[in-house]
Parts: C-alpha cells; sequence; structure tokens
C-alpha cells in the first residue's frame, strides 16, 4: 500500500492545506487511513491490530489514555481517527473522547463490550461518531473511513456557512446542526484545521469549492485564548467579533470563531445541563403536543418563516404554543410545554427529531437548534435576541395563566398524544408555539394560524420573542385546540382573559377550528382554559407521568442538551422551553421549553425545570411530583392569571395540538373545570 | 499419511470445538487474521489472553474475597474479562461471564461466588482443549 501518496491526498497536511472531501482521493483510499487505537485489554488490542492492518489502515495502538493524549498533542495532524474502549483504567473513554474533540476534532469510534443504550447514548452526546460493541469484528473497521470523509465534508460545508453569511449567524449553525443530526459531534469542538502559516487561508471562501477552506486547528493555546477571550467579554456577550478582536490571531476568522463558539457552548451546556436538563424534561413534559406529529411537517415551513425572521424564539414559542398550549398552566403550562415536548420528541422519534431539525435547518438553523435541540449554539446576537424574547415571554407568560387550565388539561391529553412520533413532533411545536404563545398573546398578530401553522404565525412574526409578536400566533393554537371556542370564539378565546388585543387577530381561526377538533374541548376556549387552570394540578400528575416516560428516554439521551438549553433559553426563551437548538434532540426541545417556560429571566427556575426534567427521566413516577413541584413554584397562580395571555396561547397551541395528536386525549379536556378561579 | 492424519485430526478437534459450543464466530475472524506474514497469530492471541485473563481472574478472586464485597468493582473486573474473552470466542466463557454479571447487579454474593467458579471452571477447560488443539495445528503444518 502507498501510504504516503494516500496519506497526501487525505491528509490536510498536503501542500493545499485543505482536504476537499471530494478532491483528489488516492485511489488506495481509505487504504492508509490513520488509526489509533486505544485499549487496555492486550488481547483487544493485538487483535485490533491485526485487523486493522488487514484492511490496510496505518496503525498506532497504545494501551492507555495518556499515552494517546500525548501522542496526539505531539503529532497534530499524524491521525485521521482515533478508535477508543470506554471501560480504561486510567481515564474513562468518554474523557479521552472529549479531550480528542476539543483538542484536535478529529473522529473518535468508542468501542466496548457493553452494549447498553445508556452507555450507546452516552457515547452519542459525548460526541462520538460511532460506536461499536466487542468483540469487533473485521467488517466492522472495513468502514471507519467513513466518518474520516464525513467529518471532513461537514465542516468545509460549515466553513462555506459561516463564510457566506456574515450577519446571520443562522448557516453556520445550520451547518453545525447538519453536522451535529449527521455525526452526532456535538461534543466536538468543530475547529477546522487550519495551518497558520498557510496561504490560503479562509479568505478563499469566495472559492466555489466549499471543500477548500482550510481548517483551524484549535490547539490548546489558541482554545485557551479564546476561552480567555469569551470570559473577558462574559458568555453571553461573547460575540464572535470582539472574540476575534480580543484573540487577535492572524488568520483567524469570524467564522472560525463562531463556529468554534457553538461548541463551546454546547460543551458548557453539556457540563452543567444535567440538573437543567431535568427541569426542562419537567416543563417539557407539561407542554406535550401531540399534535406535534402533524405538525413536524408544517414546522419545517414555519420554520423557514421564522427563518426568514431569523427569530427563533419566535418560533420556539410558537411550536411552544402550539403543542404545549394545553398543557401549561400559567407558568406552569409552559414548562409543562416544554416537557411534554421533550416526552414527545424523546427517543421515540429520533428520525423525527433529526427530521424536524433538519427542516429546521434548511429553513432556519437557528430556529431549528432551538426546536429540535439541534445542538447548535445560537450566537450572541441570537441568544441577546433570545434573551429579549425570553423576557417578553416571561412577562407573556404571566398572562399565561389562562391557558393554563387549558393547558393542563391538555397536558394529559398531550402526554398521551404525544408519545410516539408525534411526541417527537409536537415537542418541537411545544417549543415552537410556547415561545410564540408568550409572544403573541400580546400583540394580537391575528394572523391566520395554520394548524402546524402555530409555528407559521410566529414565524410570521418573525420570531419576535417580544411577545409582540405572536400574538396572533398564540390565538390561533388556542382557537385550534379549543373547538369550543368555535371560530367566531376563537379570536376571543385566546385571550379569554380578556384583553389581549392581540387575540382579535385570529381572524384565520375559523380555518383552524376545522383542524381543531372538538377534543380539546377545554383548549377550545379560555374561558375553559380558566377552568382548566384550576384543575391543572390534576392532571399535572398525569402529564408528568407520561411526560416522565418520554423524558426519561430523552433526558438519559439528551442530558447534555438540556444544559445547553438553559443556557441558551434562559436568557431568551426562557419560557417556551425554546431549545435554542442546543438540545441535542428531544431534550433540547425540552430543555428550551422548559427553560422558556420558567425562564421569565430566572435561570433558576430553568435549572429546576431541567433538573426536574432529568429527575424525571429517572423516575417517571417520582417526577411527577417533583416536576409539579417545580412547576408550581415556577408559576404562581396569581401570576399567571391576569393579563397574561401567552398562557393561553400556549395552551391553544398546545390544545391544538394535542387534538390534532389524538382525539382520545379529550377526555383530559375540561370536564368539570369550574372558571370560577381564574383571576381574569 | 501422517500429515493427513493430522490435518483431518486438526478439522475434527476444531469442528467439535465449534459444536460443543466452547468457540464462537469470533475465533473464525482470529483465523482469518492469520495469514503468511503472522503464521502463528491465532496461537500468539489465545497465549496473550491467558495470561491476561490469570491476572483479571486474581482481581476478581480478590474483590469476591473482601468483605464487603464491591459489586461495582466486581462488575468491571468481570467486564474486562468478558471484553476479553468474547474477543477471541470463548463462548461458554463469556456466557459465564454474563450471568456472574447479572449476579452482581443483583449485589447476590453468592450467586457470584457460585458463577465465579463456573467461570473459572469454563476458562480453565477450554485453555486445555485449545492448547491441544493449537498444538495439533502446530504439528500438522511442520509436518510435511
Amino acid at each position: 500500500m502507498n501510504v504516503s501518496s494516500v496519506k497526501g491526498s487525505m491528509s490536510i497536511s498536503s501542500s493545499t492545506s485543505t482536504w476537499k472531501a471530494g478532491d483528489t482521493i488516492s485511489d488506495q483510499f481509505p487504504a492508509g487511513l490513520r488509526v489509533l487505537v486505544v485499549d487496555d485489554d492486550p488481547t483487544c488490542l493485538m487483535i485490533l491490530e491485526k485487523m486493522l492492518i488487514a484492511c490496510l489502515y496505518k496503525v498506532t495502538k497504545c494501551n492507555r489514555a495518556e499515552t494517546a493524549l500525548s501522542k496526539l498533542r505531539e503529532n497534530k495532524n499524524g491521525y485521521d481517527i482515533v478508535l477508543s474502549d470506554v471501560h480504561m483504567p486510567d481515564m474513562d473513554g468518554f474523557k479521552l473522547l472529549e479531550h480528542i474533540g476539543l483538542e484536535m476534532d478529529l473522529p473518535v469510534i468508542m468501542m466496548s463490550a457493553d452494549d447498553g443504550k445508556q452507555v450507546v447514548m452516552k457515547g452519542v452526546t459525548h460526541g462520538a461518531c460511532d460506536y461499536l460493541i466487542k468483540p469487533v469484528r473485521i467488517e466492522a473497521l472495513k468502514n471507519i473511513w467513513q466518518h474520516v470523509v464525513r467529518k471532513r465534508k461537514n465542516e468545509w460545508k460549515e466553513f462555506e456557512q459561516s463564510g457566506s453569511v456574515e450577519e446571520g449567524d443562522r448557516q453556520p449553525k445550520q451547518s453545525d446542526d447538519a453536522d451535529y443530526s449527521s455525526s452526532a459531534n456535538e461534543g466536538n469542538w468543530k475547529g477546522s484545521k487550519r495551518r497558520k502559516d498557510e496561504e490560503e487561508e479562509t479568505d478563499e471562501r469566495d472559492d466555489t469549492s466549499t471543500l477548500k477552506k482550510p481548517r483551524v486547528v484549535w490547539s490548546v493555546e489558541l482554545h485557551q485564548q479564546f476561552v480567555a477571550a469569551v470570559n473577558q467579554l462574559g458568555i453571553d456577550k461573547a460575540v464572535p467579533k470582539k472574540i476575534l478582536e480580543l484573540m487577535n490571531v492572524p488568520g483567524l476568522t469570524r467564522e472560525n470563531v463562531a463556529s468554534h463558539l457553538q461548541k463551546y457552548r454546547l460543551y458548557l451546556r453539556r457540563l452543567s445541563g444535567v440538573s437543567q436538563h431535568q427541569s426542562n424534561l419537567s416543563t417539557i413534559i407539561s407542554a406535550q403536543d401531540p399534535t406535534f406529529g402533524s405538525l413536524s411537517s408544517l414546522s419545517g415551513l414555519d420554520l423557514q418563516t421564522l427563518a426568514a425572521t431569523g427569530q427563533l424564539p419566535a418560533q420556539s414559542l410558537a411550536r411552544l404554543q402550539a403543542a404545549g398550549l394545553g398543557r401549561a398552566t400559567a407558568k406552569s403550562a409552559i414548562p409543562i410545554t416544554l416537557v411534554d415536548q421533550r416526552n414527545i420528541f424523546s427517543f421515540e422519534n429520533p428520525k423525527l427529531r433529526f427530521g424536524e431539525g433538519q427542516q429546521q435547518h434548511m429553513t432556519n438553523k437557528q430556529q431549528v437548534n432551538l426546536l429540535h435541540g439541534i445542538p447548535t449554539t445560537m450566537e450572541p446576537k441570537q441568544l441577546v435576541s433570545l434573551r429579549h424574547a425570553a423576557q417578553s415571554v416571561g412577562n407573556m407568560n404571566m398572562q399565561v395563566p389562562p391557558h393554563g387550565p387549558q393547558s393542563s388539561q391538555n397536558n394529559p391529553l398531550l402526554m398521551q398524544m404525544g408519545q410516539q412520533q408525534q411526541q417527537q413532533q409536537s415537542r418541537g411545536q411545544i417549543l415552537v408555539d410556547s415561545t410564540i404563545n408568550h409572544a403573541p398573546r400580546l400583540s394580537s398578530m391575528g394572523q391566520p394560524i395554520l394548524s402546524n401553522g402555530m409555528a407559521t404565525n410566529v414565524s410570521s412574526r418573525s420570531g419576535i420573542p417580544e411577545n409582540i409578536r405572536a400574538p396572533g400566533y398564540s390565538q390561533t393554537p388556542s382557537m385550534l385546540n379549543f373547538p369550543m371556542n368555535h371560530a367566531s370564539e376563537l379570536p376571543g378565546n385566546c385571550f379569554p382573559l380578556g384583553s389581549t388585543p392581540g387575540v382579535s387577530n385570529l381572524t384565520s381561526k375559523g380555518a383552524f377550528q376545522e383542524d381543531v377538533n372538538s377534543e380539546i374541548k377545554g383548549s377550545g376556549g379560555f374561558m375553559p382554559s380558566y377552568d382548566v387552570f384550576n384543575d391543572l394540578n390534576q392532571y399535572k400528575p398525569q402529564s408528568w407521568e407520561l411526560q416522565n416516560v418520554g423524558i426519561a428516554f430523552d433526558s438519559s439521551q439528551h442530558s447534555n442538551s438540556l444544559q445547553g438549553n438553559l443556557d441558551l433559553t434562559q436568557s431568551a426563551l426562557g419560557q417556551q422551553g425554546f431549545s435554542s437548538g442546543q438540545m441535542n434532540g428531544h431534550n433540547r426541545s425540552a430543555a428550551v421549553a422548559s427553560k422558556a417556560m420558567f425562564s421569565t429571566g430566572n435561570v433558576k427556575e430553568l435549572r429546576s425545570a431541567q433538573n426536574v426534567n432529568q429527575h424525571l427521566n429517572n423516575l417517571l413516577v417520582d417526577n411527577t411530583i417533583r416536576v409539579k413541584s417545580e412547576r408550581v413554584c415556577d408559576a404562581s397562580p396569581a401570576n399567571i392569571f391576569p393579563d397574561h395571555f401567552g398562557q393561553d396561547d400556549l395552551m391553544s397551541a398546545l390544545l391544538k395540538q394535542q387534538e390534532s395528536v389524538a382525539s382520545s386525549e379529550n377526555e383530559f379536556d375540561f370536564d368539570g373545570y369550574s372558571m370560577n378561579n381564574i383571576p381574569v | 499419511m501422517d500429515r493427513n492424519r493430522l490435518h483431518n485430526q486438526v478439522a475434527s478437534m476444531r469442528r467439535s470445538l465449534f459444536d460443543q459450543g466452547y468457540l464462537d464466530d469470533q475465533f473464525i475472524q482470529l483465523e482469518e487474521l492469520q495469514d503468511d506474514t503472522n503464521p502463528n497469530f491465532v496461537q500468539e492471541v489465545v497465549t496473550l489472553f491467558y495470561n491476561d485473563s490469570t491476572r483479571l481472574i486474581q482481581n476478581i478472586e480478590q474483590a469476591l474475597n473482601s468483605r464487603p464485597i464491591e459489586f461495582c468493582k466486581l462488575d468491571d473486573y468481570m467486564h474486562q474479562f468478558k471484553g476479553s474473552s468474547s474477543s477471541i470466542g470463548a463462548k461458554k466463557v463469556t456466557n459465564e461471564c454474563t450471568a456472574f454479571r447479572e449476579y452482581c447487579n443483583a449485589e447476590n454474593a453468592e450467586g457470584c461466588i457460585r458463577s465465579f467458579q463456573q467461570v473459572k471452571q469454563e476458562h480453565a477447560i477450554l485453555k486445555r482443549k485449545l492448547e491441544v488443539y493449537l498444538q495439533t495445528v502446530r504439528q500438522a503444518s511442520q509436518t510435511a
């Protein structure tokens, strides 16, 4: 095998400094692929080495993680891929995985005799690009080169994206998202390898070929500089441009920094997100929206519109609304939405999850992230906007109370419906809806709300999380959800409590009504919602339980994402569990939702929400209680009801979704709910 | 004739090892890896396994004898052992390891101890059989 020639074509160190996925790949490829294999078991190590050699790869073996790391550090570009065992005495395989992702950004494949779902999921969340079960067969090793190709291809795409979009941080995110979803590299720092001394650099962005961009190697020092700059600016205010200036590294571009920042955010989120995840879950649970399933397709569209507006929060709001309308009672409603969403998105439909996310990608990178928990970090700008949105949402949340009751009712429905695929979809929706709910309430958007359209409404609003946008949006969902409201009432339904100026916009309501089945009876009117609100608590347990189920699955998977979400949403979405797409999967949306729910700028709440969520995952039963308490403390009924119509919107959105999801859920409607206690 | 006899012997021994469930597919993977550049690969791997597994067995023994029993540690050791034995295709040994881990998860000390006896037994049986088998293989390859 002609290793040198292969190397030349494959390694970035080639004179062209960039390795294009479609570029001149030696005919011998993947022969010569430089593999570093790490395993403390000498028998396995010997066998693996032999197998890899038989595949014509160039193999370096180590039996200790520390040795492997130092080898990698010594020779940054000396390896194409790493194979590592999970259980090692000196260092946990996942830790090694993170180090490699952070410092070298190489594809890493994990191996273990353990094939438990938890462990495999852990691999995914830590950014492994594949997971092999021992005993490893040679056939499994023959194809590992695909991960190398894929990674490089994605990096190019990312470069291209970031290069083309200066202002809109969407694109970089988009590529990141795609990257994440495709290769589960969330944990990896996407530094593109780039020779500092190279001439091409990113200045060649104008190249037609997307693959020509040199990769930036985020060395330890460079990363330290980056972290120092970020800390100096403050993680919330860290904008790629400013970071770039502070770092003052010649040849480094804003895009490089932007993508690295994204990864860093994800990483941070993942580190701190376990508790948040739980809380998110709880919120999401409440917001389950079974209708998501049907909405998912629309959500993609919505996302586009939202994307247009470039306002993620709005979308998430919308989604959340759509999703969790029925669920959240006031504040809790929102969290529930988030939680539900999470359930919905939980493992049931990984495909959906990504699918939706991907839809979003296409349309609105940012949005996608939020909704589907795509790990992309939101750009600082976005964050800021989100934050604003969140704040506004927070205000709106207050308004939501009316929805609360509704949502509570819906929650049980949603929750049940939300399971499985629907869950996934609805989750996204919920996220969007909830966020939108908050926003819309305030303003009478009067925009036609399509059933899935809740997202669209929001989108049209262009995601102004700041409530003002979505009023129409929220309304519609509610309308849809509450058959009781009937078309004519729908507008008013959204904000039965009145005063929502935005309510009037629900012209489209009529249209939606059709969509809305009677199932959501309670949801239909805000009136009912008030009733529901009272009874929300009753349902909560139910929803929580269901949510727990969903969450349980999700949390395990997406704990990282939740964390990530928290960061973002706290500031922005707050309420709507608008997982700023950071969430890996379902969890993300859940996380976002929960965040949205809780945060009216209250990070703590989100955290608790997340905690709750996480907890839910672990303890289905216990979680319900926990979530409830989480929710309750977050939203005091008193606050919730009065003037905040956001909840209504949420609820309506939720309800709507619920409707679509399962008519059977209706039984959870607001039957027997008295509307007395709802302070309007 | 001798060679034919030896080869037949090798073939039938090998067949019975598989038929009786001592070895599985993974062992075939090892055999396939053996080639002219590595004519004794299988022997080397098996030797390496038995050297290494002795160490693991000692660790497990120690952990089982300590009081209180640390089931986490036990599980860890056994996980390693299982990974190792499965990589050479030691089917019965691996199965016993799985059984052991179940007892371990249930924190059933008695069950662990009994199960471990099974593990050691299978481990020893396979060792003897492989020794004989590989010796025959060596002989067969040496005879013209």
